[in-house]
């Protein structure tokens, strides 16, 4: 398999790589995919009173293009709002990475992690609004 | 001793070929290039006398006669023309025939083939451990039952089946017994003339000879008869047509000649190295050995690595050529069938390798493998969200996954 020289990059010197305390209330958690589909993705986001996320952190359990896919995505989505990132489409991510037509599905399963970690923030924030 | 990368440790895929090998094979595209059935001139004798020599060599190192070796073009076409030569020829005794679902795929495809044209077959599991419970083969076997098909090494995994065993199974019953030994030749003693098996495919590359040669020995006593596959000429006795690759020929002999002679001392070096390696790589946590590691060739380690995903792996240890029971080398992202037929977790069979060590292996390489594996598979496992939970103490079987 020959990958792209930006997959590459990332593979070798992932960014964002670490775990954000997920009991936080600021800190939203994604994960996606199943050991046995050969990728897991774990996406956290911890945002400021402002809804920008500040910073991002994943763990993936995958090929290179997983690894690509979420580790790029941790750059994009810093600094940006929850509703900034709930534009990012996978097709972004595979343009950017040059995926080949077999690993599309790192980078929809990317996309699925930070909506995953948007909508569990999102809850947690409704449970803390209900609450007060 | 420097050691240049990437080290080849994929035996098991194809082996170089020996150089004195190649050196035999030279003067024959050359020099000596005639046609082995050109029966009026010289040029056809000289080709004619090289490979007979081979067919000799051939046969010496299995304890087989010469004429009971019938040329092929590798392992792959040896299994075909055995197993649908044999089952069309005998059709008229039963329609059924018995194979391992951890076989070769040219064995399982030859059968599916022979299923689509109106055989029956069952594809029998083998234990956790790779090997065949002979009771669970007895109870496979059935009245109509023609053939069973049976590979001695197993080039996932190198676990050796009880060939003989089996065999005499079906001698009882009178079935056709084939053997695929691709993975085995200069791996493992095989004697012919004691073994009950009636057919057996055989291939040069993965024994220091050249690709795209093979043969498959055909039992003369009892006869065995085959259905020929490639009509033509009526080469090899009208089993397998199409003008000899004299080359190719001279090639296989001369690399079954040397593994005749070196494969005690060859396999006692490579065992030597196979426990150097399997002693490092269990320095780290959460391996686990594929395979029986007693009835195994010691060429071959398949090992899995928990918590980390084969392909990446593969790309981690570049500096090593490996082969991942994650096939990428195919389109799909299946996890490796022979893993699955062993009852491994999906997530164990992505997260495998095969080591497999030969003939230019040296210890240098192996330990560099064994601190290259130990620094990525780290590496990996900080990156692995899996690693993480098994931390913490969850249960990964427990997990309800978010499935795509
Ligand atoms: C067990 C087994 N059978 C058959 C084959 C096919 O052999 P060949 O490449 O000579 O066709 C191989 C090699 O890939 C093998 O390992």
């Amino acid at each position: 398999m020959a990958y792209s020289d930006k997959v590459l990059d990332h593979y070798e010197n992932p960014r964002n790589v670490g775990t954000l305390d997920k009991n936080d209330p600021t800190v939203g958690t994604g994960m996606v995919g199943a050991p046995a589909c050969g990728d897991v993705m774990k996406l956290q986001i911890k945002v400021n009173e402002a809804g920008v996320i500040e910073d991002a952190k994943f763990k993936t359990y995958g090929c290179g293009s997983a690894i690509a896919s979420s580790s790029l995505v941790t750059e994009w989505i810093k600094g940006k709002t929850l509703d900034q990132v709930m534009e990012i489409k996978n097709s972004d991510i595979a343009e950017e990475l040059a995926l080949p037509p077999v690993k599309i599905h790192c980078s929809v399963l990317a996309e699925d992690a930070i909506r995953a970690a948007v909508a569990d923030l999102k809850a947690k924030q409704g449970n803390t609004q209900e609450a007060a | 001793m420097t050691v240049h990368t990437p080290i080849y440790l994929d035996y098991s895929a194809t082996t170089p070929t020996d150089p004195r090998v190649a050196e035999k094979m030279i003067p024959f595209l050359t020099e000596h290039f005639g046609n082995p059935a050109s029966r009026s001139h010289p040029f056809g004798w000289t080709a004619e006398k090289a490979v007979e020599n081979a067919r000799e060599e051939v046969a010496k190192l299995v304890n087989a006669d010469p004429r009971e070796i019938v040329w092929t073009s590798g392992a792959t076409e040896s299994n075909n023309l055995a197993i649908k030569g044999a089952a069309n020829f005998y059709s008229g005794k039963g329609k059924h025939i018995v194979t391992i679902q951890t076989e070769h795929k040219a064995v399982l495809d030859a059968v599916r083939e022979l299923e689509r044209v109106g055989f029956e077959a069952t594809y029998l599991a083998p234990e956790p451990n790779g090997l065949v419970d002979i009771e669970k083969f007895r109870a496979a076997l059935r009245p109509d039952t023609v053939l069973a098909s049976v590979m001695l090494v197993n080039n996932e995994i190198g676990v050796v089946q009880d060939i003989e065993a089996l065999g005499n199974i079906c001698r009882e019953q009178g079935i056709i017994f084939h053997v695929d030994a691709a993975q085995a030749t200069g791996k493992v003693n095989i004697d012919l003339e004691k073994l009950p098996v009636d057919l057996m495919s055989f291939s040069a590359h993965k024994t220091y000879g050249p690709k795209g040669i093979g043969a498959l020995y055909v039992r003369r006593k009892p006869r065995v008869r085959l259905e020929a596959q490639m009509h033509g000429g009526g080469h090899e006795r009208g089993l397998r047509s199409g003008t000899l690759a004299t080359h190719q020929i001279v090639g296989m002999g001369e690399a079954f000649r040397i593994a005749r002679e070196e494969m005690d001392l060859e396999n006692a070096r490579i065992r030597r190295l196979r426990d150097r390696l399997l002693t490092g790589l269990q320095e780290i946590d959460e391996v686990y050995v594929n395979g029986d590691m007693k009835q195994r060739v010691p060429h071959n380690l398949n090992i899995s690595f928990n918590f980390v995903e084969g392909e990446s792996l593969i790309m981690a240890v570049k500096d090593i050529a490996v082969s991942s029971g994650s096939a990428c080398t195919s389109a799909s992202l299946e996890p490796s069938y022979v893993l699955r037929a062993l009852g491994r977790s999906d997530e164990l069979a992505h997260s495998s390798i095969r080591f497999s060590i030969g003939r230019f292996t040296t210890e240098e390489e192996i330990d560099y493998t064994i601190n290259l594996m130990k620094s990525k598979i780290g590496k990996l496992r900080e990156l692995s969200p899996l690693w993480e939970m098994h931390l913490e103490g969850v249960d990964l079987s427990k997990v309800e996954w978010a499935a795509h």
